[in-house]
């Protein structure tokens, strides 16, 4: 079809039709796919809704309270406890670089075990692989709930806690990061002579380490938001002193906690953010 | 052909040992400064958290014994030996189980609306005024840096028990993260559509509708979905503080020490956890291109 034809339309627009059945007559099925599945997660959703206990009135009762709360939030105050939020921020922190620590130190020979090109046999790898997914499938509190069990109430717990889930999580970033390896380093090793320790720690270990870096501590990053909250079951932290406050509706306390926590999240943020450029540059990360 | 290794002067070659020593040096020297402050900082972290190492070396029997006894029956069988006995409760589980599912869906649903309507505000490229950008992206990042489990713990309050809050909890913690995931695909879009369709003098909404959202939907349904995936782990866990699904049965066996219900429903937990994210990667994987995971 010449542009001129193009153009002129008294001319083209039957041959377009011809040309392009599908766009301009489009089969009952591929026309009726989009509203159905629109119509049955909207009908899903209605579903729910009823099921769940959505009423309007309740709805509105509750939006009536939580303005209510709003209003009592303001402004923000400690009261006396300030240095008891301290604390227990400190020991959030203390929560969270711990556990990642020693879920990042544990899971580094087991993401060994999992990566496709220091294991080629499927056999070994596959329960290494699905031993991580089910411990990455329970939510950081069922692990905190767990340990609490074992070591008793207390921040220990929660450091166990991240520890645990996080060693799921690490398992599989870093035996990806060592699927992606160079393998040309190791290579050489290998030619000459080294043994498959050998070309762990020398042809694999100096490319892996600075990503490892930057993931443990983008980790650190993310688990001192969650460190706050596995206070709530009883793990120590930040957490546990919201928890409560909410819970006796001290509401100008529950407004300064959550303040406290979004400055911290944004301050260790910011830090850790500049230490993974400084470990694997800039470019890296974008 | 004879061998033959040229060697540098002497003065040439101590330049470069030397050199090449200081270069060391500094390595060592940087390597060892970094493993002092890693130390001092867990050992500081290690008396914050109340760590002592002879809790750990006591108790560290409980673990194994913990998991010994919550799968080991009543009756002082192993679990596995007796299913019906193990699941007796399978039941109301599942309804609860059902239950949780619900939650994270019509929580995602409502917390991809709301990020939906609100990302191409916030979106540099599409973003009608620069403060309304600005505020937009400032409630999307509050949304998402409160965990969910204090809005549950709040709305728990406000609405009553029961997985009301729950759903709009994980809508709210939803909405702020999708809407900052959707925000990063529209800004990524091509932007010579848009100007096609405001040459034709549509106004804003038209360019969003027939410019920039044919381009972002497959994008956003991926993002939805696997927030769909993250939010029923989160379910699971939204009954401790009363905020409905499986949880609350959860927290109770733990607490009673009803040992054997707790393997049941936690094995009960993973498997759905396992379904649903094998489920959501076959639709994303089929129906909307292998987009990376985020």
């Amino acid at each position: 079809m010449t542009r001129k034809q193009l153009l002129d339309p008294s001319h083209s627009h039957d041959e377009l039709r011809a040309r392009y059945a599908t766009v301009f007559n489009p089969s009952l099925k591929s026309r009726l796919i989009a509203p159905a599945i629109l119509v049955a997660a909207i009908g899903l959703f209605i579903f729910g809704l009823v099921d769940l206990d959505f009423s309007p009135a309740r709805m509105m009762a509750g939006l009536h309270q939580l303005g209510w709360f709003v209003t009592l939030m303001i402004p923000p105050n400690p009261g006396s406890s300030l240095p008891a939020y301290l604390t227990a921020m400190g020991e959030t922190l203390s929560i969270a670089v711990l556990g990642t620590t020693i879920a990042a130190v544990v899971a580094l020979p087991v993401s060994l075990l999992a990566a496709r090109n220091i294991v080629p046999s499927n056999i070994f790898r596959f329960p290494v692989r699905r031993f991580l997914d089910s411990i990455r499938g329970v939510d950081q509190l069922i692990w905190a709930l767990v340990w609490i069990n074992v070591v008793g109430l207390g921040p220990f717990a929660g450091v166990l806690a991240i520890a645990v889930s996080d060693f799921g999580a690490f398992g599989k970033l870093f035996s990806e990061a060592i699927e992606g390896a160079d393998k040309k380093p190791v290579e050489g090793i290998r030619a000459s002579g080294g043994s498959a320790l050998h070309e762990i720690r020398f042809g694999l270990m100096p490319q892996v380490l600075p990503v490892i870096a930057g993931q443990v501590l983008y980790f650190i990053e993310s688990n001192v938001r969650s460190a706050t909250i596995i206070g709530i079951v009883g793990a120590g932290g930040i957490g546990l002193q919201l928890a409560e406050q909410i819970r006796v509706l001290e509401w100008q306390k529950v407004s300064f906690l959550i303040l406290m926590i979004l400055v911290t999240v944004a301050l260790i943020d910011w830090i850790s953010s500049r230490l993974r450029f400084a470990i694997i540059g800039k470019r890296a990360i974008a | 052909m004879p061998l033959a290794i040229s060697t540098l002067p002497d003065q040439q070659l101590n330049a470069l040992k030397h050199a090449y020593r200081k270069m060391v040096a500094r390595k060592r020297r940087q390597s060892a400064v970094t493993t002092v402050v890693i130390v001092v900082v867990l050992f500081v972290a290690a008396i914050g958290a109340d760590v002592d190492l002879r809790t750990l070396t006591a108790k560290i029997a409980n673990f194994t014994s913990y998991f010994d006894r919550i799968l080991t029956l009543d009756g002082g069988a192993r679990v596995w030996t007796d299913i019906g006995e193990w699941f007796w409760g399978w039941k109301k589980w599942l309804s609860l189980l059902g239950e949780t599912v619900l939650i994270s869906y019509v929580g995602t649903l409502a917390g991809a609306v709301v990020a939906f309507s609100l990302n191409f505000l916030a979106a540099a490229n599409t973003a009608p005024t620069p403060w309304l950008r600005f505020a937009v992206r400032r409630l999307l990042e509050f949304c998402r840096t409160v965990p969910s489990i204090v809005f549950a713990l709040i709305f728990v309050i406000a609405f009553g028990l029961g997985p009301m809050a729950g759903v709009l909890a994980i809508a709210i913690h939803s909405a702020g993260a999708l809407g900052k995931l959707f925000s990063e695909i529209v800004e990524n879009v091509d932007m010579k559509p848009v100007e096609g369709v405001r040459a034709t003098g549509a106004s804003w909404i038209a360019c969003m509708r027939f410019a920039v959202l044919p381009q972002t939907m497959a994008g956003f349904a991926s993002y939805t979905l696997l927030r769909f995936e993250i939010n029923v782990r989160e379910a699971s866990v939204m009954g401790f503080v009363g905020a409905g699904g499986i949880g609350q049965e959860l927290v109770v066996a733990v607490r009673k020490f009803y040992y054997s219900d707790v393997s049941a429903i936690l094995a009960l937990i993973i498997v759905t956890v396992f379904v649903i994210d094998i489920t959501t990667g076959w639709v994303r994987g089929h129906f909307l291109g292998r987009e990376r995971r985020a």
